[in-house]
Parts: structure tokens; sequence; C-alpha cells
């Protein structure tokens, strides 16, 4: 199912599985990535799936590319029906102070902010992966009319919970970060919480995501 | 309990807790962290006859002035790091490399680090700190591991929560060595870049920016000429990725760097000359050199070799 893999530096492996971002890509890096850390092969010592890659890390100390890269080529890879994804719904505000791209959207994507609302709420995502800052999850896909890049000059300083798109995904920054996406709204709800170390991220690869639009006073009076 | 402590009269530019880092979280976006110079940071341990693995104070150009209050006490200092030990007003300049003692109401002034970056304080016990993932190590940008995941400030206590005593000094010849080579395999994306850019790479000289840290290092020099795609789907990255945005300047990824990233990579500083990398201050000039995956494994064992050697010279 690994198209190639080859050494991403000398301590590292890197599993390509093409080029295409979808859901059957994606469930296939998380797989292998779940199978891996079933197995705890000696060491590995971290794991980064993303859309279509999987990145393997280990110690140089204890094994070299071609060690790891025959265990890979060995492993009992856990089949689809295994894997568990959970539900889960965030509550967004679209309050104004919130919404730092809405109207840079509607010129964008040439609809109006209710349009935008009504494409984006209570719509199934799929969670690829989560990284960049510490529980960041990159869920998709959005629906083509809601597709619009980057900023051209990212934010220095992105608020913590800010809900953001970018081309076919959306996202929600766990902690105040520079960053370019597109910021539509804000969640009161904690994405990464360090003190839960067994499961520190709400959100997972392979989950699924629905947002939920929020008012101000719902905002503020939000209670977990 | 808890007697045994210092005030931080001057907290430094970027003061923290390291120890080795904390591993397997790559997935839920966290690095590894941990002492950015990990042989210094060993030697450092060694040097007050703890595990070598135990948290130190890891320091970046000016480091903190620390004042004493308990037992005496057992401390090294290690890279190449002035630095003053004060007592009852006397000015002793201190050594690095080599323990000394620490009496109540004794000062430590870290000054600067020269021609480097970090430099490492170890005491002979134990600091009183929180792990989170096993590791105490602070990553200020997620807030994680000890003291809330802040780096060390002003006016505030460091707690000690125990002291080995009855330790012999002890102390190492060695002199840190700045490298201007450095060596990297080439990267996943490096047939993005074009012929011109390839040759620039490894034929130019780069400087090392101002904008470097914990996280990544910035590099100026020649354009970098991208002639595939500026972006590519945002993948996992690992210490010593070297990035080109579109901007065509290089970034190598540092200890706490994001985990995942969107831009070409056109290179991987090889393990062997992290420790060496990082040390590299602003304005320093480096040229990257091509070697194969056996050659850089071959240059690691070397390199740890080496390192296991000089610790074990300490006794």
């Amino acid at each position: 199912m690994i198209k190639n893999i080859s050494n991403l530096g000398d301590a590292a492996l890197y599993c390509d599985f093409g080029t295409e971002v979808n859901k059957e890509v994606n469930n296939k890096v998380i797989r292998y990535f779940k199978s891996i850390q079933k197995e705890n092969i000696d060491g590995i010592n971290n794991l980064t799936p993303s859309y279509n890659k999987l990145i393997i890390s280990f110690d140089l100390r204890k094994k070299n590319f071609q060690n790891i890269k025959k265990s890979i080529e060995n492993l009992n890879v856990i089949n689809d029906d295994k894997l568990e994804n959970n539900k889960i719904k965030i509550p967004v505000c679209c309050d104004e102070k919130f919404s730092l791209d809405i109207k840079r959207l509607e010129e964008k994507l040439k609809i109006s902010r209710d349009k935008i609302y009504e494409k984006f709420f209570n719509k199934e995502f799929f969670c690829y992966m989560t990284g960049f800052i510490a529980g960041m999850p990159f869920l998709g896909d959005l629906e083509t009319e809601l597709r619009a890049k980057r900023l051209e000059t990212p934010r220095v300083k992105v608020p913590k919970g800010s809900v953001g798109l970018t081309e076919q995904f959306a996202n929600v920054y766990t902690f105040e970060s520079p960053g370019g996406w597109n910021i539509i709204g804000n969640t009161p709800s904690v994405i990464f919480d360090s003190s839960k170390e067994s499961n520190p991220n709400l959100i997972n690869p392979g989950d699924v995501v629905t947002f939920e639009q929020i008012t101000k006073d719902q905002y503020n009076n939000y209670n977990e | 309990m808890n007697k045994n402590y210092f005030e931080i009269k001057r907290a430094g530019i970027n003061t923290t807790f390291q120890d080795q880092g904390r591993s397997n979280l790559y997935h839920i976006g966290i690095p590894f962290s941990g002492a950015m110079d990990n042989r210094n940071f060993q030697i450092s341990n060694k040097l007050v006859g703890n595990e070598t693995n135990s948290p130190v104070i890891e320091f970046a150009y000016q480091g903190p002035l620390l004042k004493y209050f308990g037992d005496n006490i057992k401390c090294a200092i290690v890279g190449d790091v002035k630095f003053i030990i004060r007592k009852n007003d006397n000015d002793i300049e201190g050594n690095c490399y080599q323990s000394f003692t620490l009496e109540n109401g004794d000062e430590i002034d870290i000054i600067t680090t020269n021609k480097s970056v970090y430099g490492y304080f170890a005491i002979s016990g134990e600091f009183d700190l929180e792990y989170q993932w096993s590791s105490c190590s602070i990553n200020t940008k997620a807030n994680i591991g000890s003291n809330n995941g802040k780096r060390i400030e002003d006016k505030q206590k460091i707690y000690i929560s125990k002291i080995n005593k009855n330790l012999n000094d002890k102390k190492l010849n060695y002199i840190n060595t700045k490298i201007e080579k450095i060596r990297v395999i080439k990267g996943t994306n490096f047939n993005y870049f074009s012929d011109e850019g390839k040759n620039i790479f490894f034929d130019k000289e780069f400087v090392v920016s101002k904008l470097s840290d914990r996280m990544g290092m910035r590099l100026d020099g020649p354009k970098i000429e991208n002639i595939v795609d500026t972006n590519i789907k945002s993948e996992g990255l690992i210490k010593g990725v070297i990035q080109v945005p579109a901007d065509g300047n290089p970034i190598i990824m540092l200890s706490d760097h994001g985990t995942i990233g969107g831009y070409p990579k056109i290179g991987v500083v090889i393990s062997a000359d992290y420790d060496k990398l990082v040390q590299l201050t602003p304005g320093s000039k480096i040229r990257f050199q091509e070697v194969e995956l056996s050659s850089a494994e071959t240059l690691f064992k070397l390199y740890d070799l080496e390192t296991q050697n000089l610790i074990s010279q300490i006794s």
C-alpha cells in the first residue's frame, strides 16, 4: 500500500502513499500509523501521519534505515473496519470580533457570509491529521465554493480558538500562533489539553467533526 | 522541605529547564524539545555525578544571575561560557567543564556564551520540577513541561528537592570546536529546485540570520530557485530538515519545530552535525556539503562514540 519508502535524513523513513489528498489515501496512512503504534517496534521514537505521507523517526543509536524499513515492509497492517473514529461537535461563534476574515472571504469567494456559514456549519468533516502546533486538526473537505487561498501576508498572531479555512481544509488554532488561514469564528471548546497526558487532543486523525454555530451569549457562558 | 533554592535575580534571554526531551508525540503536534546541544548537556550532568539525562538549566547568549540559599552544593557550567562566581562580594572567574561548590549566599552570574549560543548549568542532585510525558523540558510554544511551560523569569525561585553530598570535584579537558561545513543528505523535494538552485545550495556561503531560536534557524544568502512548486501538501517534519519557502531562503528545523510543514525540503542535516549546528550564532557563515546515507550513519556512530568517550573520561 505504501508506494515508496525512502530516507528523510539519516534517522527517519519517508513513506509515500501517493500525491492525492482524499479520505481513502489518508485512511491507509492512518491504518499504518495505528498498526506501527500497536507493534511498538523498538527504536521507533516518533510517527507523523499526514494527508498522504507517514514519517517514521527512529533512534539512530539503536536502529538504522534498513532495519526499520524491513520492519515496516513486514508489518501486519490492521483492517479498515478496526479503525475507531469519534464524532465530535465543535461550537463556533461568528461574532464580528471573532470572524476576522469574513469580509475578505465574501470578496474572494463572491458569496455572502450567510451562504458561507450555510455551507460550513452542520456538515461532517474528516480529520486528516493533527499537528503543526500541538493538537491542531486539519479537517476536510470543504465544498468547492468555500475554497480560498491563504492570506497573502500571514498574521503574526492568530487568537487561540480561531477557526480557519484554506483551500479544501478547516482547522482550529489550539494556541495563539502565527498563521495565514482565513478566520471565520472562534470556539470556546478546549481542543488541546496538556494536562490529559493519555489523550490531550479532542480531535484525532480519522475522527469526524461537525461545527455548530453559537451566539455570543452561548459563547460567553460556555461550560464544557 | 525545599530549603535549598536559587533566587533568579536576572533570568537571561532564553533560560529553560531541559532534559532528553519527549518522544512519540509528533502525531499530536508535539516535538522532541530537549537540550539543543545533547553532548554538552550530557557532559554537564556527568560533571556533577548525575545520570546523563537529568534536567539542567539551558541558557542562550546571556544566561541567568542566580543567588543560592541552602546547604553546599556542587555545580557545573558547560559550553563556551563566561561566568562569575560571587562569594561575599568577591568575584571569581568561573571555568567551564569543571565542578565547583556553591555555599549559602553565593551568586553565579552567567554573563554570556562566547561564539556559541547554548550553555548548560547542572547541579548535583535534582531540581524540584514537574514532568509532562516523562520530560520536564520546557516547550514555550505549547506551554508544556516544567515551570508551566514558560521560560524562567526574573525574581522567581527555583527549588532543589535533592542534593548529592560528598562528591569529589570533576573536570574534563574539552574545547568546543565550531563547524563551517554542515553535512546534509538530499531532501525528498531536492528536484523541486533548478540546477542553478541546487548548485547554489552546495557551493555558496549562507549566513545564520538573527531570526533563529529553538524552533528554527533561518539563513540569508543567495536565493534558491524553485521550478516545480513553492508549496507541498503539508507533511511531517523532523529536526534538521531544511525547508525552502517561496522567498528562496532556507530554514532549518530545530528541536522545538512545528511538527508539520508545507514547504519543499531541499535537505536534512545529518545527526552527527546537529549539536554543532545549533551552536552557530547569528552572522556565522556556513556551507552545505552533501553526504550519502551510509556515510551519515558512520559519522553518527563516530560522533556518538566520541561523546561516550568524553563522558567516560569524567570520574
